[in-house]
C-alpha cells in the first residue's frame, strides 16, 4: 500500500486490527519516512529501529492470535526526550543527559506499549522544555516543515513537527505554559494539554511540577482524542493525579455537535500584539462556531495580563528546584572530576558545562525568586496571581461552556529571530500560560493560513477542569467544516519535502 | 585540637544554660517514605534503592499514609496539637547523599506543635519534674549516608574518596524540635539525658520506631547558649550532632557549658556553628560555620498534596495511644511493691522495659530486677553497650528462675549461665549441660572435698571447734574451689560442722 505514512492513525488500526496491512508494515513506512525527511526536519534526537519493529511485530501477533487489541494497537508515535524510556536514551534535548539510560518506564510510556502503540524514537525539544522554538535544544534546532527557515514551536517541536512531516501520526507532547499548543498552532497540527492531573507525570523531567502536563499530539482531533484516553487516568506513582474516571474524550470527537452552547471570547487574550492574519482567522472561526448554532460571548480576565509575569516567576522557582538534581554524581555526564577536586567543584562544574544558556538563567531567576527575603516578594506574589487567574477562569465558566482565544499571537517566526530576546521568546505564551496556571484543558486546532505568510495559525479551545471532552466536541465540530472547506487536511497545503 | 574549658561549677557559677534539643527519628515503616523500598538496616549498600528514593529524572514521591499515622501519634503522645492542614516543602542544598539535591520536610506547616515532655531528674532537693516545651515534630526523608574513605579523620577533608550509600535516602524521620529549655540551671546536662531518655521511652511505647541510638534510628544534635543571668538576652548557640548515646547527651551538654564558659570569660564570643561530637576523647570540634544567611530556599512541595487529617482519625489515635511511660511508672511501683527510690535505680540503669518483658514472660519481679539492675547491668557498662544490646530474653531469666528455685542451680552457676547466653552459646539447658553447670547435690564428693580442706589446714578444725565459727569460712571457700563452684555453700557449712560436732 502507498504513503502509509499520510493515514490518520485511527486509520491505520482499523487496517492493522483487520489485517489488511501488518504492524511492521506501518512502522516500516514511518521509518522510511523519516529517513527521508528528517535528516532536513530533525524532529528526531533517537530513533528506535529495533525497538519499534519489535514492539510492531508483537502486535501482529496478537492480530494472528485474535486478540482484543487497543484502539491504537500497531499505530507509531513520536515520543518528546522529556519521558523516560527503560533502555531508550532520554535527554530533554540537554548534554547533562547526553548518554544517559533510564533504567524505568515512565507511566505513560507504560500504557503506550500496554496499547501496542509503536514508539519510533524520541522527539527534540527545548533544554529541559524551556523555551518556544526548540531552538534552545542542546541537539540542534528543528525545522518547521511549512518552511524549513522556521521553528515548529517549543518546547515540544520535534513531536509537532514530526507529526506534521507525516514521520508519526501521532506524538507526545508536555505543556508547562503552552509546548503542545503552540507548536501544534504553528504547524497546523492539533494538541492537547489535559486537566492538571489527568495524566500520569511520573517519570516525565519535571520542569515547574505544579504546571507540567503529558498530552496527546496528532493530525486530527479524533487521532487525539484516541492518543488521549490511551494515556490517561489515574496512577497511585503520582500524588497530583486525579482519582476520577477520564472523560469520554472519543465519544465526544465524534459527537461533534455544538448547537446551544455557550462559548466565550477572552477578552484580553486578543487584539494588539496578535498578528494580523492570526486575528483574521480567528474572526472567521468565530464567525463559524456561531453558524453551528452556538452562542458567541465576549467575557473579560483581568488578572490576565499578570499571568507572564507571575509564570516567570513561578517556573523558574520550581524548575530551580527540580533541576537541582543534575549534579553528574548519580546519572547523566560528570565534568572535572580529575581526582583533585571537590565534590562542589565536580557538582559547579557538571552544571556549568552541561546546562544551556536558557536553562542557566531560569535556574538563576528561580534560585533568586526563592531567596529568604525575596520569597514573599516574588514567590508568594505570583502565587496570588495564580489564585486570581483561576478566580477569573471560574467567573467566565459560569457564563460560558468553553472560552476561546488565538493559541499563539503569530505564525511560526524565523530561526534565531528571537533567540537574543527573551522577553519576546516569553510572549509567544502569552494566551497559553493562563491555562497551565489554573490547571485546565486546553487544545490548539488548526483553523487556516495567515494571508500574510501563508502560514498555519491555531485557534484555542479552554474548557474546565475535567471537562477535556468538551474540547474535543467542539474541535471536531470546527474541524469537520474546515475539512470540507479545504477539502482535506490542512497539511496538504504544505509544500513537499525536499527528501519525499 | 582540644579548646579550653573551665571548670563545670565554675561555669554554671557565672553562667546560665539555655538548652535546646533536636531529636531526629526513624520511623519503623516497612517501606520509605516515598517509595515502595525496604527500610530494613544493614543491606548491601545501594541495594534498597529505586528511581524515586535515588531522585533519577522523572521519578515523583508517593507518601507512606502510615508514616503519616506515626507523625500524628508521636504529636499526640508529646502533648501536640495537631495540624488540620499541612504540606511538606522543600529544603533546598546540595550535598552528595541528598540524591535529588533537595530534601522533601516541613517547614512553616508541621503536622504537630506545641507540646511538652515532663522529666524526671534527681535534684540535690530530691526528685524534681522538668517541663521541656516542644515546639514542633515534623516529617521529613533520610539522606543517604557518606562514608569518606582514606584520611586521618574518616570526615571529607583530607579523604582519598567517599563513598554515598542510598539505602537509607527517604527512610522516614520525624524530627522532634524543643523550644529552649531555660530554668535547668546545673541541671542542664541531666535534663537533656532525661528527656532523650523519656522520649526513647514514649517511641518505643508508640512502637514507631527501635529507636537504636547505635544504629542512627534515634538521633539528637544539642544545641546550647549560656546568658550571664536568666533575666539576660539568648547567648550564641552551638550545636552539636553526632550525639549518639544517652551518656553522650549529658557529656556534651556538659563539654559545651564547660567551652563556652571558657571562651566568654576569656572576652571571646561564640560562633554560631555545628560541631562534631566525639565520644571516644568525649569533646566536640568545629564543623561547618552556621550563619543565619544559610538559606534554604523553602516552598511548599508540589509534588504532593497538602495533608489534612481528619478530626475523627486524629481523635481515633488518641484513643489508642498505649499508656504514657509516666503513668505507668506509678503503677509498676504499685503492682511489684517498690520503693519510689528502688525504682529510679531501675529507670536510671535504663532496665524498665526490659524487666517489665521479663515479668510478662512469667518472671518473678523481684528476680527480673535483680538480675536486670545488677549483673546484666554491670556487663553491659564493662562492654560500654545498651542493655538492650545484650542477647538475653525474657525467656532465657525465666528458665533460670526455674534452675534456681528447683536447687538446680545456685546464683554464681546462674551468673556463669547467664555469661554463656552472652558468648552466644544457645540456651540455658544447652549450656548448663555443655559446661556442667548444676550444684553437686550428692554429700559423698563434698564430703570429700572438706576432708581434704581439713587435712591441708589441720589447725582449723580446733579453731572452729573452740567456738570461732567464722573459720568455717576458709574450709567452705576450700570446697567451693575443689567443686569449681558447683557446691551449695550452705550444705558444706552444714556437713562440716556435723563432722565437727558444733552447732551453729
Amino acid at each position: 500500500m502507498s504513503e502509509l505514512f499520510r493515514k490518520d492513525a485511527s486509520v491505520l488500526a482499523g487496517l492493522v486490527s483487520s489485517g489488511e496491512v501488518s504492524a511492521v508494515e506501518v512502522a516500516q513506512a514511518h521509518l522510511d519516512r523519516i529517513a527521508a525527511v528528517d535528516g532536513e526536519v530533525h524532529a528526531f534526537l533517537h530513533v528506535d529501529t529495533e525497538g519499534a519493529l519489535a514492539s510492531a511485530a508483537a502486535v501482529d501477533a496478537k492480530v494472528k492470535a485474535g486478540e482484543k487489541l487497543s484502539v491504537l494497537a500497531g499505530v507509531p508515535l513520536g515520543l518528546k526526550d522529556i519521558l523516560a524510556t527503560n533502555g531508550l536514551p532520554t535527554t530533554c534535548g540537554s548534554r547533562i543527559l547526553d548518554g544517559w539510560i533510564p533504567p524505568y518506564d515512565a507511566t505513560v510510556v507504560t500504557k503506550l506499549r500496554e496499547a501496542g502503540v509503536v514508539i519510533l524514537g524520541k522527539t527534540n525539544m527545548d533544554e529541559f522544555a524551556m523555551g518556544s522554538s526548540t531552538e534552545h535544544s542542546a541537539f540542534g534546532p528543528t525545522h518547521n516543515p511549512w518552511d524549513m527557515e522556521r521553528i515548529p514551536g517549543g518546547s515540544g517541536g520535534g513531536s509537532s513537527a514530526c507529526v506534521a512531516s507525516f514521520e508519526a501520526p501521532l506524538a507526545i507532547g508536555t505543556d508547562t505554559g503552552g509546548s503542545i499548543r503552540q507548536p501544534a498552532a504553528v504547524t497546523g497540527s492539533v494538541g492537547v494539554k489535559p486537566t492538571y492531573g489527568g495524566v500520569s507525570r511520573y517519570g516525565i523531567v519535571a520542569l515547574a511540577s505544579s504546571l507540567d502536563q503529558a498530552g496527546p499530539c496528532a493530525r486530527n482531533v479524533l487521532d487525539t482524542a484516541l492518543l488521549h484516553s490511551v494515556i490517561a487516568g489515574h496512577d497511585p506513582m503520582d500524588a497530583t493525579s486525579i482519582k476520577a474516571p477520564v472523560p469520554d474524550v472519543i465519544a465526544a470527537a465524534k459527537r461533534a455537535d455544538i448547537k446551544g452552547m455557550k462559548v466565550g471570547i477572552v477578552k484580553e487574550l486578543g487584539g494588539e500584539g496578535y498578528q494580523a492574519g492570526v486575528r483574521s482567522r480567528f474572526e472567521e472561526s468565530v464567525a463559524l462556531i456561531e453558524s453551528l448554532g452556538a452562542e458567541v460571548v465576549e467575557v473579560s480576565c483581568p488578572s490576565f495580563p499578570a499571568a507572564l509575569a507571575a509564570y516567570y516567576l513561578i517556573l523558574p522557582s520550581e524548575a530551580s528546584s527540580n533541576l537541582a538534581k543534575f549534579d553528574g554524581i548519580r546519572f547523566g555526564n560528570r565534568v572535572g572530576d580529575d581526582g583533585t577536586k571537590s565534590v562542589e567543584q565536580v557538582m559547579s562544574e557538571t552544571r556549568a558545562a552541561g546546562f544551556g544558556s536558557e536553562v542557566i538563567r531560569r535556574i538563576i531567576l528561580g534560585t533568586y525568586a526563592l531567596s529568604a527575603g525575596y520569597y514573599d516578594a516574588y514567590y508568594g506574589q505570583a502565587q496570588k496571581v495564580r489564585t486570581l487567574i483561576k478566580q477569573d477562569f471560574d467567573a467566565a465558566f459560569a457564563k460560558v461552556d468553553v472560552l476561546i482565544s488565538p493559541t499563539a499571537p503569530t505564525t511560526a517566526f524565523k530561526i534565531g529571530e528571537k533567540l537574543d530576546d527573551p522577553l519576546a521568546m516569553y510572549l509567544n505564551d502569552v494566551a497559553t500560560i493562563p491555562v497551565n496556571m489554573a490547571g485546565l484543558p486546553g487544545m490548539s486546532l488548526p483553523i487556516g493560513l495567515a494571508p500574510e505568510d501563508n502560514l498555519p495559525v491555531g485557534l484555542q479551545i479552554i474548557a474546565p477542569a475535567m471537562a477535556d471532552d468538551r474540547l474535543y466536541n467542539v474541535g471536531a465540530a470546527i474541524e469537520r467544516e474546515l475539512l470540507a472547506k479545504w477539502g482535506g487536511s490542512i497539511l496538504g497545503m504544505a509544500p513537499e519535502l525536499a527528501g519525499a | 585540637m582540644a579548646e579550653a574549658i573551665m571548670n563545670y561549677d565554675e561555669a554554671i557559677s557565672k553562667f546560665d544554660p539555655v538548652l535546646g534539643l533536636e531529636v531526629h527519628v526513624e520511623l519503623g515503616t516497612n517501606t520509605k517514605m516515598f517509595c515502595g523500598c525496604s527500610t530494613v538496616f544493614g543491606a548491601p549498600p545501594n541495594t534498597q534503592v529505586c528511581p524515586v528514593c535515588l531522585g533519577l529524572p522523572g521519578a515523583l514521591p508517593a507518601l507512606n499514609k502510615i508514616g503519616v499515622e506515626s507523625a500524628i501519634r508521636i504529636g499526640l503522645a508529646l502533648n501536640c496539637e495537631i495540624a488540620e492542614w499541612c504540606r511538606f516543602a522543600r529544603k533546598n542544598y546540595f550535598y552528595p547523599d541528598m540524591p535529588k539535591n533537595f530534601q522533601t520536610s516541613q517547614y512553616d506547616e508541621p503536622i504537630a506543635f506545641e507540646g511538652y515532655l515532663d522529666v524526671e531528674i534527681d535534684t540535690d532537693e530530691g526528685r524534681k519534674t522538668f517541663r521541656v516545651p516542644i515546639e514542633r515534630a515534623h516529617m521529613e526523608e533520610d539522606t543517604g549516608k557518606n562514608s569518606h574513605v582514606g584520611g586521618a579523620t574518616g570526615r571529607i577533608h583530607g579523604a582519598d574518596y567517599s563513598l554515598v550509600d542510598y539505602n537509607r535516602a527517604g527512610i522516614p524521620l520525624i524530627e522532634i524540635v524543643t523550644k529552649p529549655i531555660t530554668g535547668t540551671g546545673k541541671y542542664a546536662p541531666e535534663v537533656a539525658k532525661a528527656y532523650v531518655a523519656a522520649l526513647r521511652d514514649i517511641l518505643r511505647g508508640l512502637g514507631v520506631s527501635d529507636v537504636k541510638m547505635e544504629q542512627g534510628s534515634l538521633r539528637c544534635d544539642v544545641n546550647l547558649s549560656l546568658r550571664e543571668t536568666p533575666e539576660s538576652k539568648l547567648g550564641t548557640r552551638s550545636e552539636t550532632k553526632n550525639v549518639n548515646s544517652l551518656r553522650s547527651v549529658e557529656r556534651a551538654v556538659r563539654y559545651e557549658v564547660t567551652r563556652h564558659a571558657a571562651r566568654l570569660a576569656g572576652g571571646e564570643s561564640i560562633v554560631q556553628e555545628t560541631r562534631h561530637w566525639h565520644e571516644d576523647t568525649g569533646i566536640s570540634t568545629s564543623g561547618r560555620a552556621k550563619s543565619d544567611a544559610e538559606d534554604y530556599r523553602y516552598f511548599p512541595e508540589p509534588d504532593l498534596l497538602p495533608i489534612a487529617p481528619s478530626r475523627e482519625w486524629v481523635e481515633e489515635l488518641r484513643a489508642a495511644l498505649p499508656e504514657n511511660p509516666a503513668v505507668r511508672r506509678a503503677r509498676l511501683v504499685a503492682d511489684w511493691g517498690l520503693s519510689e527510690i528502688d525504682m529510679n535505680t531501675v529507670v536510671n540503669s535504663g532496665a524498665l522495659d526490659l524487666i517489665v518483658e521479663a515479668v510478662d514472660a512469667g518472671v518473678d519481679p523481684a528476680a527480673a530486677r535483680k538480675w536486670w539492675t545488677g549483673e546484666l547491668s554491670r556487663i553491659a557498662n564493662d562492654r560500654g553497650i545498651e542493655l538492650e544490646e545484650l542477647p538475653v530474653t525474657p525467656a532465657h531469666l525465666k528458665r533460670l528462675e526455674e534452675l534456681i528455685s528447683t536447687g538446680s542451680l545456685n546464683d554464681k552457676l546462674a551468673r556463669q549461665a547467664l555469661e554463656g547466653v552472652i558468648a552466644g552459646e544457645g540456651d540455658i539447658d544447652a549450656i548448663v549441660a555443655a559446661r556442667g553447670l548444676a550444684v553437686v547435690s550428692d554429700d559423698g564428693p563434698l564430703l570429700a572435698a572438706i576432708d581434704e580442706a581439713l587435712a591441708a589446714d589441720p589447725a582449723v578444725a580446733e579453731t572452729i571447734k573452740s567456738g570461732k565459727l567464722a573459720a568455717a569460712g576458709s574450709v567452705v571457700g576450700a570446697v567451693m574451689k575443689a567443686t569449681r563452684g558447683q557446691a551449695d555453700a550452705a550444705r558444706v557449712r552444714e556437713l562440716l560442722f556435723e563432722k565437727l560436732g558444733v552447732s551453729e
